[in-house]
């Protein structure tokens, strides 16, 4: 019994190795299943929970066009976490248990939207930068080992780039705005800068998920290597519309070719994952009070398709 | 929590343009076929990706084995005479 599992475990990862992609009835080893769903239901939940901070804008967005940009935003977030919903169910889990994993707690959701979106200029400095750091995770994932998986990052990222430039456009609006908008985006700056960069997770040295992902290519790219991505790229546009990044220590580093950066607040870090960030608790209220307020409108469906199938009959 | 029904799923095919072939583009929750049609409209053609779409229930779908794979899809490769580089043209044919 043990020797066929380890025949089946070397299998699994010979077809990993020469770069195989693994589909929802393949053999897989129950940790690649465990961490597959524990990673695609985060990243759904995350896509779901981040309506929440740019919906609280809609009704007050600047002019028509912003409005109906994001409309269009948030209404792509809401796909995008379909498209990983239907991507974990295919490995068993069913929609019903991802949600109370959600909320009881179970299943976490990315840290950065337990920040709350205080001005207009959040809208730009969500868009800009948490979704490009996002961009910069997805892309990397689209050579994820799992198909279903895989298909789905490609999707998303397809859509993400106007997600990133319609925040972009804002930012830099903003500062060729006047002093007050130009002090609005610059405060907007610098609260989500810092959470940006933890969206990659811990330092890889205290990474406690990552020896197994990587091996079994769930993951192609480490925290710190796409932490590095997102901000060279992103330091060059700061300066382009005139904005600081909120670091001192941040510099060019001319022998590796990248920015060095400043210590990352660790311990406001697992301070908001533990439950104790600004929206934590509106974020899971809002959400469990949707979903029950929403359970009249499945069970009318239901009723309804149950009264098709009957009048079908008679 | 109370367990709650998210209706059933079903797995949504689209065809980019008229001519080209349906693409598994992802499975949608719906309770009829109508609100299949919209949710998979709705979820996997927001940009013009597609002119046409087939939803099916999951539960309806047949799929193979990957475990019978060997012997399945078994690539016949001694039946080299379903392969048109089999024959032996007469020389000075051309077009053919």
């Amino acid at each position: 019994m043990e020797q066929a599992q380890d025949t089946l475990l070397r299998e699994f990862e010979e077809k990993i190795e020469c770069g195989f992609a693994i589909e929802p009835k393949d053999r897989m080893p129950a940790g690649y299943r465990k961490h597959l769903v524990r990673q695609m239901s985060q990243h759904a939940h995350s896509e779901v929970i981040g309506m929440q901070p740019e919906g609280n804008w809609v009704t007050r967005a600047p002019s028509l066009r912003a409005k109906q940009i994001l409309l269009a935003k948030i209404q792509d977030e809401g796909g995008h976490g379909l498209y990983l919903y239907s991507a974990a169910e295919t490995l068993g889990v069913s929609r019903d248990e991802l949600i109370e994993q959600l909320h009881t707690g179970k299943a976490k959701y990315s840290n950065i939207f337990n920040y709350p979106a205080l001005s207009w200029a959040d809208i730009g400095a969500i868009g800009w930068l948490v979704d490009g750091a996002a961009i910069v995770n997805q892309v990397s994932l689209q050579r994820t080992s799992y198909g279903p998986y895989s298909r789905a990052m490609v999707r998303i990222c397809k859509e993400e780039s106007f997600h990133q430039r319609q925040g972009y456009e804002i930012m830099a609006k903003m500062m060729a705005g006047t002093a007050d908008q130009k002090a609005m985006a610059q405060d907007a700056m610098n609260r989500w800068w810092w959470p940006s960069l933890m969206m990659f997770g811990p330092h890889d040295s205290d990474s406690p998920h990552t020896g197994d992902a990587f091996k079994w290519k769930i993951k192609r790219h480490s925290n710190d290597e796409l932490r590095q991505k997102f901000i060279d790229k992103t330091v060059q546009q700061a300066e382009v519309i005139g904005l600081t990044i909120p670091d001192k220590d941040l510099k060019w580093n001319e022998e590796k070719k990248c920015y060095d950066h400043g210590e990352i607040n660790w311990e406001e870090f697992s301070r908001v994952i533990g439950g104790d960030g600004p929206c934590n608790k509106q974020r899971m209220e809002h959400h469990i009070s949707v979903h029950n307020e929403g359970a009249w409108v499945r069970e009318a469906a239901e009723a309804y398709s149950a009264k098709q199938q009957y009048s079908k009959n008679v | 929590m109370t367990a709650d029904n998210q209706l059933d799923v079903w797995e949504v095919f689209m065809q980019s343009k008229p001519g080209a072939n349906y693409i598994h583009a992802g499975s949608i929750h719906a309770s009829d076929k109508q609100m299949a049609l919209q949710n998979a409209r709705d979820t996997y053609c927001r940009r013009g990706e597609g002119t046409s779409i087939w939803v099916v229930p999951s539960s309806a779908i047949v799929a193979s084995n990957p475990e019978d794979n060997g012997m399945f899809f078994d690539p016949a490769n001694d039946k080299i005479y379903r392969h048109p580089t089999f024959y032996v043209m007469p020389e000075g044919a051309k077009a053919i």
